[in-house]
């Protein structure tokens, strides 16, 4: 059924588009050039991050961490494999990115751990790189309760992917 | 800047790591081998990056956006009630939602900071502010393109099969997230 969303949304759109008289392949055409754009900006930052990640891969470092943070992980339900991934997460979504594709690559991308690693990079965001450029733009000084509450959110994301992936697989 | 300090610490974690198991020989091919799969990451995701770009600028043309912060309003006017009064604030908002929900987190953030400015009162954050950015961090989104094209670029023969598991989470933590800030409100100072 899952397997319709896509072509089915990706068919409406057209459609309506198509339905109000607008260019729906030109409008799409400029979508997708802005899209390598994106893609321009974030190669670079992929090449840097991978290669930290790729070092501290090889020289263990990544398992020393989720070996550390297997108690407080396992607690939860939460892979601690993945522990890197949680960790990186809030601060940096090109790392993330990064960190997350290697272990879907590690551990084969319809994995468990390949699976949880997906569901938290989507279902999650770059907490404390919103939260300053929101209050950096807005002129807040006194952020309050912001990052307790962004962050309580988070883990709620984290612990919820590692829940539904194994319910739902 | 936090990235200049993180990228440091990763490459100090590792040398230090490698010389405490003995790994170190490994560590400038492996940091080669990083640098090159960050081009083969990135082109791999080059197709699904450009089609959800171009998906979801047409789904913005052709209201999609307008159709769907209508159908937000009622939980607008619950989570942020000053927006009753204010119908520029409200459509601020509701386009921020509904920009981010499509994945189009380039045009969510302007429209989110310009609601932002709105709801600042002498420097610190009032409780709707605390919710908009709460609400933003939590990323409700209904087609996560970058993951799914990380998946299909791995060879993954359904790469978009782990989307229930996405909105069930990104909605949990989102109406958790707020429900926390909006308890937090109650007995933070102002």
């Amino acid at each position: 059924m899952s397997g319709y969303i896509v072509p089915l949304l990706l068919f409406f759109t057209a459609a309506i588009a198509l339905g109000k008289q607008e260019n729906a392949y030109g409008i799409m055409l400029q979508g997708a050039s802005e899209g390598l754009s994106l893609l321009g900006s974030i190669l670079p930052s992929l090449v840097l991050l991978l290669t930290a990640v790729y070092m501290l891969r090889a020289s263990g470092a990544m398992e020393l961490m989720s070996l550390a943070l297997s108690p407080v992980f396992s607690l939860f339900g939460i892979p601690p494999e993945t522990a890197p991934l949680v960790l990186i997460r809030p601060i940096s979504g090109s790392a993330a990115l990064a960190v997350g594709a290697e272990l879907m690559k590690e551990y084969g991308v319809d994995s468990s751990i390949g699976r949880t690693a997906a569901v938290m990079l989507g279902s999650t965001e770059t907490t404390f790189y919103t939260i300053s450029v929101y209050f950096g733009a807005a002129g807040v000084k006194s952020t309050r309760y912001t990052i307790p509450a962004a962050l309580f959110a988070d883990f709620v994301g984290f612990f919820m992917a590692s829940l539904t992936v194994r319910f739902l697989f | 800047m936090v990235l200049s300090w993180i990228w440091t610490l990763m490459v100090l974690l590792s040398i230090l790591c490698a010389l405490f198991q003995g790994t170190g020989g490994a560590l400038a091919g492996a940091a080669m081998q990083g640098a090159q799969a960050g081009v083969t990451l990135a082109i791999s995701m080059a197709g699904s990056i450009c089609l959800w770009s171009g998906a979801g600028k047409l789904m913005e043309r052709v209201g999609i956006t307008a159709m769907l912060s209508r159908l937000l309003r009622p939980l607008l006017h619950r989570v942020f009630p000053s927006t009753k009064k204010d119908p520029i604030l409200a459509g601020n908002l509701s386009a921020n939602i509904c920009a981010n929900f499509l994945g189009l987190g380039n045009a969510a953030t302007p429209m989110g900071i310009r609601a932002a400015k709105g709801m600042n009162k002498d420097g610190a954050a009032t409780n709707e502010l605390c919710r908009l950015i709460v609400l933003n961090t939590a990323s409700i989104q209904l087609i996560p393109a970058n993951v799914a094209a990380v998946r299909g670029s791995l060879g993954c023969a359904a790469p978009f099969d782990i989307l229930p598991a996405v909105w069930i989470t990104s909605l949990l933590s989102a109406g958790l997230g707020v429900a926390a800030a909006w308890l937090l409100g109650k007995v933070w100072p102002k």
